[in-house]
């Protein structure tokens, strides 16, 4: 039998949506016969997730609250993979966010009972430098000397997590356990609960303004990427650096701009995370939103508002997946998942021939 | 601390490198980049190990787990060769599914217990040769000397045979290849699969040879990213893949000495495993990677020798279909 | 010569060949005979359909109908392996060669013998006795990056001779050469038929044809318009009529002009080429407004790498002046605020992002500046008028300017970066290789598009290895040798061998 790929001239416009959510249903197929293999029941296994991630109003918050992390990091990635840069350390860049939004308040570089308005800006300032100064390294390296981006960054992801153990195993343990001591409150990121005073509804809504961060940061790339002149220079180095090259472009420096936003936006998100969620640094702080990220940017197919809609179903996904059994359920589902768009994106630009193939002019 | 100990030790660290790195160079002169190396490994320390408690037979271990990783690049192979998919996010979504599947059949495998391991061996006369001896021949496991026979002959496979002249030739310029007559797709499949192969077989080496137990992701713990690091330090030859191997053998053992060090030079161990500064031993393997990883990229370029020509991009022929 | 004589048998006698692409059917029932022991021209134009009838006979493509029969017994190739084993080889334009391979690895590559074990001193032997046996030139232990196009032609050549070719099919292999090169390549080609080997010989130079041809055959369009006609008697008026169906004369037109002010100064210029070799030492010209340099060099001579240095893609050390101002080692984006405009010799990678639409391809140059640029965002109204402005100015044919530049054909993507860049006003533009690739009413847009874009005034280093291209536009010939330039000449027909002497050293040694 002969397959053959044929070049699709023109793609029906319905085409990709149709084929990212065939693909997400054949990896949940997929997913499910693994279920059933390993002797649970797929059915009751993702009507269970889907309840428990948007089965009321409370569990709708904790999904969002899942969410808010993956929306910044896959943003995070979206825009590296637009120019083809391959930046998977968002997790490390997370980390070192988080970091550094923690040093701005357990270092004491603020003094004590400075207020919400100044201290959680600082906060997002140096969650930000931290994340983007973990990005520069690769970054430098890859437009400088090119080295692959893919190994330098994923490697300093190791690096990040001993970084980050280092100090809550050490100087901020909090009595000799794997974090530090709470943050005060004037560190916390505003959540909906903290206006059930006025508003009963809102009680025990843990959304917190990070959502919000996320969403001002999607609207802020959709424009620059979509309609700036910044983004035109990313999607022409991307699909060709010479031709780019050509039209005066200095690639090196886009390369590393674009991994030091890349960077930004992933510390933003660790930031997000530590004063919003945990209020506090700790050890496992992320069960590994920089690497879900990846697969949320590419099913977003790098645009900044699908983001934010996969980065919620994955948010779903990981809060449900914790109670369901097998524990790797849902990092096989978004294996499976991320191997279905692959699939996917292939189908969308090509049509497949079975048997003899028509033959193309020479 | 005695280095030849370290550096004995360090052979068997690296042997799970080797293997691992030694498939993928495989694969990446075919032409095809798998970055699914760490999932692969993942499947085969899994299988392995399961499979040896199960039924008590580590051989049979080191079987399913090279099946195990070798089915795994199967999937990619097809993604990447019959679809032309992006090869990079390929082999991420390899390192995803491999890493789930394996937390899927790893479940309950921690508090398995004991298992039965491979033998270690001492050669009789080699292992009395001076310095050589002690770290090469002495008391290594099987797997060691697997390493040392497959790296002479990847090398010899590569460079001195009919096939190995093939494989260049479909990495470098499969057009080339193809107006041979050399089947280009079913080359790159099986040096895909045989990335796979190596890939499951350094996750087995791990689970039944070097550090036996299943600790989830963490049982091979990002060595298949260095893996792949090493194989652009070693600029695609195994013999060099070998030295980085070994190398990193040695500095992951050097460090778990230092850790369990009470003192150095009568100082109480600033690095002892009960202190929080031992991550920063723990990060220098990683700092490491990166350090190899640029220089073998200066190297290249100033030899002017870079990756396979044609690594990364799918191979189709002008005019008439696979 | 050694024609063969109409009673030997024939080499190969295809009759009735049919083969159709979506939309052009390639050969229309085409007949072709080679005797054995002759020189063979097949003689077209891009698109005559000799590629595909020699594909066909080279076991490339399958016919969709006739029959082929090699020393009289009919067969039916089903891959190139079953035509060599019948004893016919093809040199293809594109080498298929492994670069980083040595001569005799690829010489081996695809072989059943070695079985498996390669012993390369053995080989290299053998590989050197065979070249020698037919005066090919060329060390067995060489690395093919490291040999010039015309070495790397005889390693094909010498690839099929190991092979067992008896007969080989010559797809325009003077295309990539040097006139002494040619020589050699014309010298080759008769020890071989001498030896009794056979030649199909693909050119659409009427002169080269028929300085080495027995026979000629001629074809338009999928037909035969001349069928294996004796090159003695023929003349190129005829030739070129069977060829074209018309007079080969463009019709374009090009108005006398005095040179205005100089515009590029290039002055002692140095670079390195890709692989850090030295490929510029020195090199000066100059290029005047309203005048079109030409610049002929056999590929390898620094002329690329010229063209980088002009338009700020290549580091260099001497000075490039545009104007007066010196943008050497500046930036691309320096030459190009300069008004330096570039149409690349690579159409589809550096001038062109293949994914990309119409619109964005069009901005490429302009995207920094009103009314393309509104602030920091691109002003999608004003992005979408260019494009159409170039579509429609430049006879671009794409469905729309939403379509994706690799879809469309050379001769339209070719006019759409000659537009663009022409639609900037450059002050100088920089053409290389500008119609490679291009059928005929394609090259002579594109000619007119350089003529019309002198008489406005611009000055153009026209950089070309089609010698009748910089004959038919340039006002001067600077001819290029080892990075430098070794002579200017007026551009008269009459002073080829003049040039192409100089363009391979042999002024120097003259």
């Amino acid at each position: 039998m002969i397959v053959s790929l044929e070049p699709r001239v023109a793609a029906p416009r319905w085409l990709a949506p149709a084929a990212v959510v065939a693909a997400v249903i054949a990896a949940l197929v997929s997913g499910g016969i693994v279920i059933a293999i390993a002797g649970g029941d797929p059915i009751r296994s993702y009507a269970h997730i889907f309840v428990a991630a948007f089965g009321s109003i409370g569990v709708v918050s904790d999904t969002l609250v899942k969410a808010t992390p993956l929306i910044l990091t896959g943003l995070a990635c979206a825009v590296a993979f637009r120019m083809r840069l391959w930046n998977i350390g968002a997790e490390g860049q997370f980390l070192m966010g988080a970091w550094g939004a923690s040093a701005v308040v357990l270092l004491p570089i603020l003094p004590a009972g400075t207020p919400g308005p100044v201290l959680i800006p600082a906060m997002v300032v140096a969650g930000a430098l931290a994340g983007a100064a973990w990005a520069l390294a690769p970054g430098i390296l890859r437009a400088r000397l090119g080295v692959n981006e893919i190994i330098t960054s994923l490697m300093l992801n190791y690096v990040a997590l001993f970084w980050v153990q280092y100090w809550v195993f050490g100087p901020w343990s909090e009595g000799g356990f794997q974090q530090t001591r709470p943050f005060p409150p004037e560190a916390w990121l505003p959540r909906l609960t903290d206006f059930a005073a006025g508003n009963p509804m809102l009680g025990g809504l843990t959304v917190h303004l990070g959502l919000v961060f996320g969403l001002i940061a999607a609207a802020l790339l959709w424009v620059v990427l979509e309609r700036g002149r910044w983004g035109y220079e990313l999607r022409l180095t991307g699909d060709s650096p010479a031709a780019a090259r050509y039209a005066g472009i200095n690639i090196g420096r886009t390369i590393v701009v674009v991994f030091l936003v890349s960077g930004a936006l992933a510390g933003i998100a660790g930031m997000s995370e530590v004063s919003g969620v945990v209020h506090r640094l700790q050890d496992r702080i992320s069960p590994g939103y920089g690497y879900t990220a990846i697969i949320i940017a590419y099913l977003a197919r790098f645009g900044p508002f699908r983001v934010v809609v996969a980065a919620i179903l994955f948010g779903a996904l990981i809060l449900a997946g914790r109670e369901i059994q097998p524990s790797g359920v849902p990092a096989m589902i978004q294996g499976f998942v991320l191997f279905a768009l692959i699939v996917a994106e292939v189908l969308v630009k090509y049509r497949v021939r079975i048997g003899r193939p028509a033959a193309s002019t020479a | 601390m005695d280095l030849t100990l370290v550096l004995a030790a360090g052979i068997g660290l690296g042997t799970v490198l080797l293997f691992a790195a030694v498939g993928e160079i495989f694969a990446e002169r075919a032409g095809v980049l798998n970055l699914g190396v760490e999932g692969m490994m993942l499947i085969g320390a899994v299988t392995a190990f399961s499979t040896a408690i199960a039924t008590g037979n580590p051989w049979l271990g080191i079987v399913l787990a090279m099946l195990a990783g070798g089915a795994l690049s199967l999937l990619h192979a097809i993604v990447t060769i019959h679809l032309r998919a992006d090869q990079v996010i390929s082999g991420l979504a390899l390192t995803f599914l491999g890493t789930g599947l394996a937390r899927v059949l790893g479940e309950g495998l921690s508090s398995a217990g004991s298992v039965a391991l491979l033998p270690r061996l001492t050669v009789p006369v080699l292992s009395s040769v001076p310095v050589i001896g002690p770290i090469f021949f002495r008391d290594q496991s099987v797997m060691a000397y697997i390493g040392y026979l497959l790296v002479p002959a990847a090398w010899l496979w590569i460079n001195r045979t009919r096939p190995g002249l093939h494989l260049r030739a479909v990495g470098e310029r499969p057009s080339a290849a193809d107006a041979q007559g050399i089947d280009v797709v079913r080359t790159r499949y099986a040096y895909v699969l045989v990335g796979g192969l190596l890939a499951g077989l350094a996750g087995a080496t791990i689970t039944l040879a070097i550090s036996p137990g299943w600790f989830g992701d963490l049982t091979v713990g990002g060595r298949g990213w260095i893996a792949i690091g090493l194989v652009i330090f070693a600029q695609w030859s195994p013999i060099r893949a070998a030295i980085g191997a070994y190398l990193f053998g040695a500095i992951f053992r050097l460090i778990l000495d230092i850790q369990g060090l009470g003192s150095i030079l009568g100082a109480p161990n600033p690095f002892g495993a009960g202190r929080s500064t031992t991550f920063f031993l723990e990060m220098l393997p990683y700092l490491f990677v990166i350090l190899v990883v640029v220089a073998g990229s200066r190297g290249a370029l100033r030899r002017r020798l870079g990756a396979p020509a044609a690594l990364g991009r799918p191979y189709v022929r002008g005019e008439r279909g696979d | 010569m050694s024609a063969g004589t109409p009673a030997s048998p024939l080499a190969i006698h295809a009759t009735g060949i049919v083969k159709a692409f979506p939309g052009v059917v390639a050969n229309d029932h085409v007949d072709f005979d080679l005797r054995t022991g002759e020189v063979h021209a097949l003689l077209g134009e891009n698109g005559a359909g000799k590629s595909t009838l020699m594909n066909i006979l080279a076991g490339l493509y399958s016919p969709d109908a006739g029959e082929i029969r090699v020393n009289g017994q009919p067969v039916s190739f089903r891959s190139p392996r079953d035509a060599i084993a019948a004893g016919i080889g093809m040199v293809h334009q594109h080498f298929a060669l492994v670069p980083s391979q040595t001569v005799t690895e690829n010489v081996l590559l695809g072989l059943d013998r070695p079985r498996f074990r390669l012993d390369l001193r053995r080989h290299d032997e053998e590989v050197r006795e065979l070249a020698l046996s037919v005066g090919l030139r060329i060390d067995p232990r060489a690395r093919i990056w490291q040999l010039s196009v015309g070495e790397q032609q005889r390693v094909e050549t010498l690839k099929l001779l190991h092979r067992g070719a008896r007969i080989l099919i010559m797809d325009e292999p003077t295309a990539v050469l040097a006139p002494h090169e040619i020589d050699e390549l014309f010298t080759t080609l008769r020890a071989m038929t001498a030896a009794g080997r056979s030649v199909v010989f693909i050119s659409h130079k009427l002169g080269e044809v028929l300085a080495i041809a027995d026979r000629i055959t001629v074809m338009r369009r999928g037909h035969v318009t001349a069928a294996g006609i004796p090159a003695a008697g023929a003349t190129m008026d005829e030739l070129a009529r069977q060829m074209v169906g018309r007079t080969v004369l463009e019709r374009i037109t090009r108005t006398e002009r005095e040179p205005g002010d100089v515009v590029l100064e290039v002055r002692g210029v140095e670079a390195d080429n890709d692989r850090g070799v030295p490929a510029l030492r020195g090199a000066s010209l100059q290029v005047r407004s309203g005048e079109i340099v030409g610049v002929a060099a056999v590929a390898g001579n620094g002329q690329a790498e010229l063209a980088g240095v002009v338009t700020g893609l290549r580091a260099c050390r001497g000075t490039v002046r545009v104007s007066g101002e010196d943008i050497a080692n500046r930036s691309p984006v320096v030459a190009i605020r300069r008004g330096v405009g570039h149409v690349p010799e690579d159409r589809n990678l550096v001038g062109s992002a293949p994914n990309l639409s119409l619109v964005d391809n069009a901005m490429m140059k302009r995207y920094r500046d009103r009314p393309i640029a509104s602030g920091l965002l691109i002003d999608e109204d004003a992005a979408r008028g260019l494009a159409e402005r170039l579509k429609d100015g430049y006879q671009v044919a794409a469905p729309s300017v939403d379509s994706e530049a690799r879809l469309l054909s050379g001769g339209n993507l070719q006019r759409l970066i000659l537009g663009r860049e022409m639609e900037t006003s450059p002050r100088l533009l920089v053409a290389v290789q500008p119609t490679r690739g291009l059928d005929v009413g394609a090259i002579e847009r594109v000619h007119q598009l350089l003529l019309d874009l002198r008489t406005a005034g611009a000055a153009i280093l026209l950089i070309s290895e089609e010698l009748d291209e910089l004959f038919a536009l340039a006002d001067r010939i600077d001819v290029m040798y080892e990075g430098r330039v070794v002579g200017s000449f007026p551009p008269d027909p009459a002073l080829v061998h003049e040039i192409g002497l100089h363009m391979t050293g042999g002024a120097a040694a003259a």
